[in-house]
């Protein structure tokens, strides 16, 4: 390396812009950026350590199989548990369909240039950085006050709602729209790492365009399709903003067991306990303790996700 | 070979799958139509109603307002007062500081760990770097609020002996831990997009490894660093449960740092579910509501235009 640049150097070049001048190792913004990088591991320690100090102590069966008990100060959190589960079940059984069909359709359909595309591409980014409350205020004004208050016009007798008020489909469905890019982004991934000779096989054997999608790509997209679910998942899982004007309730004495009950969600357990409780002394170990459940819950899909995802990449970089 | 043969052809059956496939991906599109439409149907009265106009018309909600007779003018957000008040000033100002204070947070921080992730670091180092920004990333934003509320506020509370323990540098700083995946993510797409030929040109002239970084890649990759800090920046403005547990929720006019904030998000989290459907103060949340979505559409417009055009650039295309 040194010869070369050597005779560069000694080379009477007219590139005289391009020429570099004595040779630093760079060691300060090698450090620099090394402190940057050190500083967000630290910072992401920190929190992890915090929460789990302060909440493993908390958490035993009881704690997770048991309701509040007296106004939050004791008990367990298993509606809370038990609705975010629920919720986020309903939820992915709404956005697969329409994210795995987006992306087969961006991949499989049109051109990446054509007009079509690029709108749908717009939509999708964008839909991704709209805030999560303005998601809230779609979800009360779309579902609830549209959708729910349509259906009980024409259903049901005036009177009290039945569809348009707070419900958990409408919380899932509002989520199932958020997290529609993370589905959409992850089964793009996936049908590019598909080989194309399995495409140009299936042709060759006399299949259509929709045989081969259905039994060779979305067979071969399965884990992508799976890591997107799970991403949807962990992120709607955390998300409160969006649901808190459309079915998630502090305290219910019951479970949620149809469509249009409310329900209690890990995420909105924490938001009231910490900001709305009379005696934050008393209700910090069952805080912490939502927060480490809520924490364990997202970064277990995560974790899960990653892993099948890289071995997607894997397997795209060996064929 | 009996699993690979196929039924005869069905050109019927191709082209209802193909639209109904085609149909299902709009939507994405339809989507955020309905969303635009639906917030925005809420909003209208405030233009087009003269009895909400009445306590909350557009230029009430800009503008000094006298609210008491003999008083001096001023802007004050207090929609539950006997006098309601809808002066946008106070939250407008605590949106902008919160997110003042997140991106001085998170871009050294970010574009420093993105330079280090695709310039520096070894396959290892980076294996590692990798999750943890992921994980950032998957930090739910009330846990995070958790976390500013009950700890990060005490802790700079004691060192600085801030006189208010809410206040817009807690809350930034948390709103900023939130944006450093956004801004991580987007700068080393833009700096990994460089291409091999551009860096050996700069080593066949001399260059050492960090030379090529410093007048190579970072340049060529500068609108897409760029992109990455404009789309923190929108995420910072509409992030909503960090600053309603962090930020002590006062709607006040300062220029401090060190008191407390409203923001616009917080303000809708806080007031809708007690709001009374379909009152001036309904129809002021969803205008707020609209003025976030028109913001943050527009940061993602044209943070998307820059990263496209800078792929293009670097792909040589353009």
């Amino acid at each position: 390396m040194t010869s070369v640049s050597e005779t560069v150097t000694a080379v009477d070049s007219p590139l005289t812009s391009y020429q570099f001048g004595p040779k630093s190792k760079g060691t300060l913004p090698r450090g620099l950026t090394l402190a940057a990088v050190l500083i967000i591991v630290l910072i992401l320690a920190v929190i992890m350590f915090n929460i789990i100090l302060g909440g493993l102590g908390i958490i035993s069966w009881k704690f997770l199989s048991r309701p509040p008990e007296q106004g939050m100060e004791a008990g367990g959190i298993f509606p809370a548990i038990f609705g975010t589960v629920a919720l986020v079940f309903l939820m992915v059984i709404a956005v697969i369909p329409f994210g795995v069909m987006t992306a087969i359709y961006l991949h499989e359909y049109t051109r990446p240039d054509s007009v079509t595309t690029r709108l749908i591409r717009v939509a999708v980014n964008n839909l991704a950085g709209v805030p999560s409350i303005v998601f809230g205020l779609f979800g009360l004004g779309f579902f609830v006050g549209f959708i729910g208050s349509g259906i009980d016009s024409i259903f049901y007798e005036p009177g009290r709602p039945v569809w348009g008020q707070p419900a958990i489909i409408w919380a899932a469905l509002t989520l199932s729209i958020l997290t529609m890019p993370v589905v959409i982004v992850s089964t793009e991934e996936a049908l590019r790492a598909i080989p194309r000779e399995l495409k140009e096989a299936s042709y060759a054997l006399g299949a259509t365009k929709l045989q081969t999608i259905i039994r060779i790509i979305v067979p071969q997209a399965m884990p992508g399709i799976f890591t997107g679910a799970i991403l949807g998942i962990s992120r709607g899982a955390g998300e409160v903003a969006p649901i808190m004007f459309t079915g998630a309730a502090y305290y219910l004495p019951y479970l949620p067991t149809k469509l249009n009950d409310q329900f209690m969600d890990l995420g909105y357990h924490i938001y009231v306990m910490a900001t709305q409780s009379p005696d934050v002394e008393k209700t910090k170990p069952i805080l912490y303790g939502t927060v480490l459940v809520l924490l364990v819950l997202t970064f277990l899909l995560n974790f899960v996700a990653i892993f099948i995802r890289s071995r997607i990449r894997t397997r795209r970089v060996n064929a | 070979m009996d699993k690979y043969r196929f039924k005869p052809k069905s050109r019927i059956r191709e082209f209802i799958g193909e639209k109904f496939i085609a149909l299902n991906a709009l939507a994405a599109l339809i989507g955020i139509l309905l969303i635009f439409i639906f917030i925005f149907k809420e909003a209208v009265p405030i233009f087009s109603d003269r009895e909400v106009q009445e306590e909350a018309s557009l230029s009430k909600m800009l503008y000094k307002q006298v609210y008491y007779e003999g008083r001096e003018p001023k802007w004050s957000w207090q929609p539950n007062s006997t006098v309601p008040k809808y002066s946008l000033l106070p939250l407008f100002l605590g949106t902008i500081k919160a997110a003042i204070v997140a991106m001085l947070f998170a871009v050294p921080l970010a574009v420093g760990a993105a330079i280090y992730t695709s310039e520096f670091a070894s396959r290892r180092m980076r294996e590692i770097i990798k999750p943890v920004i992921e994980l950032l990333a998957g930090l739910p934003s009330v846990v995070l609020g958790f976390f500013a509320l009950v700890v990060l506020a005490t802790a700079l509370q004691k060192t600085f002996g801030f006189t208010y323990r809410l206040n817009a540098i807690n809350a930034g700083i948390a709103l900023g831990i939130a944006v450093i995946p956004i801004i991580f993510t987007v700068a080393e797409d833009a700096m990994n997009a460089v291409p091999k030929s551009l860096r050996d040109a700069a080593v066949a002239l001399g260059a050492n490894p960090w030379q090529v970084s410093f007048t190579m890649v970072l340049p060529a990759a500068l609108p897409g660093i760029a992109a990455g800090v404009v789309l923190g920046f929108g995420r910072a403005i509409g992030e909503t449960m960090i600053v309603l547990m962090a930020s002590g929720n006062a709607a006040i006019i300062s220029a401090s740092f060190t008191e407390s904030i409203r923001t616009f998000s917080a303000t809708i989290a806080a007031e809708l579910a007690e709001v009374v459907f379909g009152s001036p103060h309904y129809n002021v949340l969803f205008f707020i509501g609209t003025l976030l979505f028109i913001f943050t559409f527009v940061i993602n417009l044209g943070g998307d235009f820059i990263l496209n055009r800078l792929k293009k650039k670097l792909q040589g295309r353009s």
